[in-house]
């Protein structure tokens, strides 16, 4: 029986792939797609301001209120972050994903590959909050800038409104750093994958036509690296984005994307306006995605 | 001095406990095809990238035209590489990667681009500039990593098992082409190679590697012909050994000595022997039709055996296998025989 079964698929490889391919299939189109464009169709839909429901009528008005300036600032805050963030994690990460890739030992490797993602083992938001007292008023921080005097420099990085805020904890500056943090795993998993791809013998081919290290570094490691370094971007943006629990915690009254549709479908129940709050992200990421591409980065794909 | 194009003085390479080069001494000529020869591990390979800059010696020196670049990084060195594995840049057109060196050293787009061309030349794929190394087949990606690596007119080539990773035909075909290539631009060719074929066909000169040790340097007709080691004997060519009381039987004398396996001749019927040969009985233990020449194993009297390799000229296959388990006469000439002590 067991026989029969088995000589009847390895006749029809198709109906195998069929079989395997159909959960995942399912689980995007559905859950995933379509969670997309009922969003989208939501985003079309407006509140009325008199009672407080949704119209399901197709309209443009939601649009409208999204372009305000404020909104806009929102999404201009927002990215600014998301790039500042990728930026500072590429510069962390790639020293680091190149020691693992290049120079660690076996044994070292595995250390270091479990030190980069032991943090993920643990939750979020515990870690999130850990910053909190890293970052408070009476924080490591501020009690370790008094003890060398700097306390001073602090208080003035912290006067200014762009950057600052009432201590670190509440301040662009904190988000920036918190954010940097809990997404650092992302982009040193990439950058060091995409480097161990990297043959040795094309970096001693290198040196051996001439080049120094720096150069080595400029026309053959970064460029055979820099898929790893948008693989990774792509989490370290993309996340930045849509994360609502950071800015929550150490954000002043400013608002991000992701507080931004927490607040206007929980807290004031406008569905459409969060809706269309959330396709700013997708655009971004469209637009994100196509400049890489013009970039090269997914031509070794 | 300016003879010398490399010296090796007194020089170790340890990694840990291993002895990967111990003690080499070695003089390579200007303007030679010098091959390194040896078994996987024996050293030859270290010694090249030693010379590359990619490896340095744990101690001793290495000279390279009267400059000792002993601790001298790649870059700064004056020879250039073939990979085993060509290293092509993937994201570099074929013209860009034979130009990569003369863009490090700074040179004018135009004249980079002539030089490009005259090299795509020279290794016959002309037209290529443009394609990415995966659009090339094995051996074109060989030749342009040739091309890279001559373009910056290096005073020593050093060539890593190039041909290691192609076809037999096509093997063959660049083992000329290489040859001819190197008589052309006249630049020092150090070739590391675990193929004694490939060696021979080659090289002006020979070493023969094993464990760390150079075995024997020569041309190769001395090689080949007057092993001076048991191992060369056995790494060059088939080994037959003969040594002790079977050895005192045949030459008078217990010293171990080596014959080539083309030098005997099998004597089926008597036959008178010269003054000027040896002469050895035994039984025809296997015989192996080779289509251009048979291979038989001879079972010497009194123990050891000897591979004799006679060819097909008037002889078929069905004639020589009938040889198997006769008893049969060899001969050789005197002057065929290497003592390789050990």
């Amino acid at each position: 029986m067991l026989n029969r079964v088995s000589t009847f698929f390895y006749k029809r490889p198709r109906l195998v792939l069929a079989l395997f391919l159909a959960p995942p299939l399912l689980w995007f189109l559905v859950v995933y797609i379509g969670a997309l464009i009922t969003l989208l169709i939501n985003s079309f839909f407006y509140l009325d301001g008199f009672t407080g429901q949704v119209v399901r009528e197709f309209t443009l008005q939601t649009y409208a209120k999204l372009l305000i300036p404020t909104n806009l600032q929102i999404f201009a805050r927002t990215t600014v972050m998301a790039i500042l963030v990728t930026i500072a994690s590429v510069i962390l990460a790639f020293p680091l994903a190149y020691y693992i890739a290049r120079f660690a030992s076996p044994r070292m490797k595995t250390w270091l590959y479990v030190a980069v993602t032991l943090p993920l083992w643990t939750s979020y938001v515990v870690r999130v909050y850990s910053w909190k007292l890293i970052l408070a008023q009476e924080g490591i921080i501020s009690w370790f800038a008094q003890l060398i005097h700097l306390d001073g420099l602090l208080n003035w990085y912290l006067s200014h409104d762009l950057v600052g805020g009432p201590s670190l904890a509440v301040s662009p500056t904190g988000i920036f750093i918190v954010f940097v943090y809990i997404w650092l795993p992302y982009m040193v998993i990439p950058i060091q994958t995409a480097l161990e791809r990297v043959p040795k013998s094309l970096i001693e081919a290198s040196g051996d036509l001439g080049a120094t290290p720096a150069q080595t570094f400029r026309t053959v490691l970064l460029p055979l690296s820099f898929p790893g370094v948008v693989a990774g971007s792509i989490f370290t943006f993309s996340l930045t984005l849509g994360d609502f629990i950071v800015p929550q915690l150490f954000g002043t009254s400013s608002f991000y994307i992701g507080k931004a549709v927490l607040t206007y479908q929980g807290t004031s129940g406008n569905i459409p306006l969060a809706a269309a709050f959330t396709m700013g992200p997708i655009v971004i990421m469209i637009v994100y995605l196509l400049i890489a591409r013009k970039l090269g980065a997914f031509d070794a794909l | 001095m300016s003879d010398t194009a490399i010296l090796f003085k007194n020089v170790s390479r340890h990694f840990g406990e291993i002895r990967a080069v111990d003690n080499v001494e070695l003089e390579i000529n200007d303007g030679e095809f010098f091959s390194m020869l040896g078994p996987s591990g024996s050293g030859k390979t270290t010694c090249l990238r030693m010379i590359a800059g990619f490896d340095r010696p744990t101690s001793g020196q290495i000279i390279l035209y009267g400059q000792d670049v002993s601790n001298l990084p790649p870059y700064e060195r004056p020879v250039n590489t073939v990979f085993q594995d060509y290293a092509l840049f993937p994201h570099m057109t074929i013209e860009e990667n034979i130009g990569y060196g003369l863009m490090i050293k700074g040179i004018a787009k135009d004249e980079r681009a002539q030089r490009v061309e005259e090299m795509l030349k020279l290794v016959r794929l002309p037209g290529y500039g443009q394609r990415k190394p995966s659009q090339l087949s094995g051996g074109q990606r060989q030749r342009v990593a040739l091309a890279r690596a001559l373009i910056n007119h290096p005073k020593v080539l050093l060539l890593d098992e190039p041909l290691g990773a192609l076809d037999l035909k096509l093997r063959q075909q660049m083992q000329v082409e290489l040859k001819n290539i190197q008589r052309e631009v006249g630049i020092t060719f150090i070739f590391v190679t675990h193929d004694q074929e490939e060696a021979l066909t080659m090289s002006d000169r020979i070493a023969v590697f094993n464990e760390g040790k150079i075995e024997q340097v020569g041309s190769p007709a001395d090689v080949y012909e007057h092993p001076s080691t048991p191992f060369v004997a056995g790494f060059v060519g088939t080994s037959n050994l003969v040594s002790g009381e079977v050895a005192q039987r045949i030459t008078g004398s217990s010293k171990r000595f080596s014959v080539r396996p083309e030098k005997i001749h099998l004597a089926k019927s008597n036959e008178q022997a010269a003054s000027d040969m040896f002469v050895a009985n035994g039984s025809v233990r296997d015989v192996v039709y080779l289509g251009l020449y048979t291979r038989y194993l001879v079972e010497l009297e009194g123990g050891g055996d000897l591979v004799v390799v006679e060819q097909n000229l008037k002889t078929t296959s069905m004639d020589v296998t009938g040889v198997k388990g006769q008893k049969v006469q060899l001969f050789w000439k005197k002057d065929h025989v290497s003592y390789v002590g050990g």
